[in-house]
């Protein structure tokens, strides 16, 4: 089956019902995704599907079928931050970091579709995000600053 | 494991009745933490996720149809479930989580059958009917007949959900509720939830009332003991306060490791109080 990850088309010929996470880890190198619960409660291994956050742990590989995954290592393909991952150094919005990942895409998600600088709704929109540090404030106040500095 | 992943309702309907032991599976929201923690074992699955004719909704008379593969984020943000149904609109923005919204689906949800599913008490409100699908026909079940039982359905061996259907409303209720209340926001199974509409007479009496509730029950429960209680009356102070009290002519809450049934009952009681109250 054809999968389009990070832009590149890729190949996969496994068990159909392999999760999505361990296909980007084991066979496609990409070990930036983390995994935290395995149940879709934590978030940690969040990845776009087609734009979207969703929990690669309860994805089998077959659902990712002719569309389009993003993990962290999109964000900086070169050596160049993304502007959100600027804004997370900047803000110490990452701790132990294993939450970072999901994190920085569901945020990103919300970026790039243009969403508000509202605290309230950027929270809501991370909610789904666990992290264990407890680390909120600063990952809200990343996410505000990544928003305001492109509005203006 | 056996994986079947049909690409058309024909194509699953055949793929079913060879394989009457497949377990359905949408967006894998519930199911894929059975599979990761092994209990899925063996067992063989068909993948319905490929058939396009069962995912978006559409316009039928009377009402809308959304077909059974339709995500909650997609509900959640249809322009005509919000204005029409912003009571399923506003459940579907609390289920799980962004992640869980973009993936689970409103066929799954139901036929997953958990006494605390978010869009429930919404759809009973709104007298959804179920639209199911197998070799031998169709069938049209009324929502509150949907649930047999803790995690069971009233579906036979051989049907599928292909559509909710949403019959409009006959006029615009003069108010609505929908709350739901967990440990937190997000990702919390409800200890209850709640979704209601009223319409009233000219004069300020009760014209029609629905008031259902979810984990309050085996299954979710329409309040038909308060409703037909509060039908012509105006909601006096002891008019609600006697409605609250028919609450356990229809509900029966238990204690268990989320919440007491004390405390289900009482705040369920609050949210009719306060959405009855001026």
């Amino acid at each position: 089956m054809k999968i389009s990850v990070n832009g590149r088309k890729r190949s996969y010929t496994g068990p159909a019902f392999k999760r999505l996470i361990d296909v980007l880890r084991e066979d496609f190198g990409l070990t930036g995704t983390k995994e935290g619960c395995g149940e879709g409660e934590c978030g940690a291994c969040t990845v776009l599907l087609d734009g979207r956050p969703v929990a690669s742990c309860l994805i089998p590989v077959e659902h990712a079928e002719g569309r389009k995954i993003e993990t962290v290592e999109s964000l900086a393909p070169g050596k160049a931050l993304n502007p959100l991952q600027k804004s997370f150094l900047e803000e110490a919005a990452s701790q132990c970091g294993i939450c970072t990942p999901g994190v920085l895409l569901t945020a990103w998600s919300w970026v790039r579709a243009g969403g508000s600088a509202d605290r309230q709704a950027i929270r809501r929109h991370l909610s789904g995000n666990l992290c264990r540090c407890t680390g909120y404030q600063s990952i809200v106040d990343a996410v505000v600053k990544t928003i305001k500095r492109r509005i203006r | 494991m056996k994986v079947l992943r049909p690409r058309s309702a024909d194509e699953a309907l055949r793929l079913f009745s060879e394989n009457p032991l497949a377990l359905p599976f949408s967006g894998g929201t519930d199911l894929m933490v059975a599979w990761n923690m092994g209990s899925l074992n063996g067992k063989p699955v068909l993948d319905l996720s490929a058939i396009r004719e069962w995912i978006g909704i559409r316009k039928m008379p009377g009402g809308l149809a959304v077909g059974a593969l339709t995500t909650h984020a997609e509900l959640r943000d249809h322009p005509e479930i919000r204005r029409n149904f912003p009571l399923l609109a506003a459940a579907c923005a609390a289920v799980g989580s962004v992640q869980i919204q973009n993936r689970g689906t409103l066929g799954g949800n139901i036929a997953n059958a958990s006494p605390a599913g978010d869009t429930f008490p919404a759809l009973a409100v709104y007298e959804a009917r179920v639209r199911t699908i197998s070799r031998h026909g169709r069938r049209n079940i009324p929502f509150l007949h949907m649930f047999a039982g803790v995690k069971k359905t009233a579906l036979n061996q051989t049907e599928l959900i292909e559509a909710v259907e949403l019959p409009f409303l006959h006029a615009k209720p003069a108010r609505q509720v929908f709350r739901k209340v967990g440990t937190r926001a997000a990702q919390a199974i409800s200890k209850t939830v709640a979704a209601g509409l009223v319409w009233l007479e000219k004069g300020g009496a009760i014209k029609e009332f629905r008031f259902a509730l979810g984990s309050m029950a085996p299954t979710v429960r329409r309040l038909a003991a308060a409703e037909a209680f509060l039908k012509g009356r105006t909601p006096s102070s002891s008019a609600i306060e006697t409605a609250a009290g028919l609450l356990t002519k229809d509900v029966h809450p238990i204690d268990d490791f989320r919440s007491t049934a004390e405390y289900r009952l009482e705040v369920s009681r609050n949210i009719l109080r306060s959405f009855l109250g001026t």
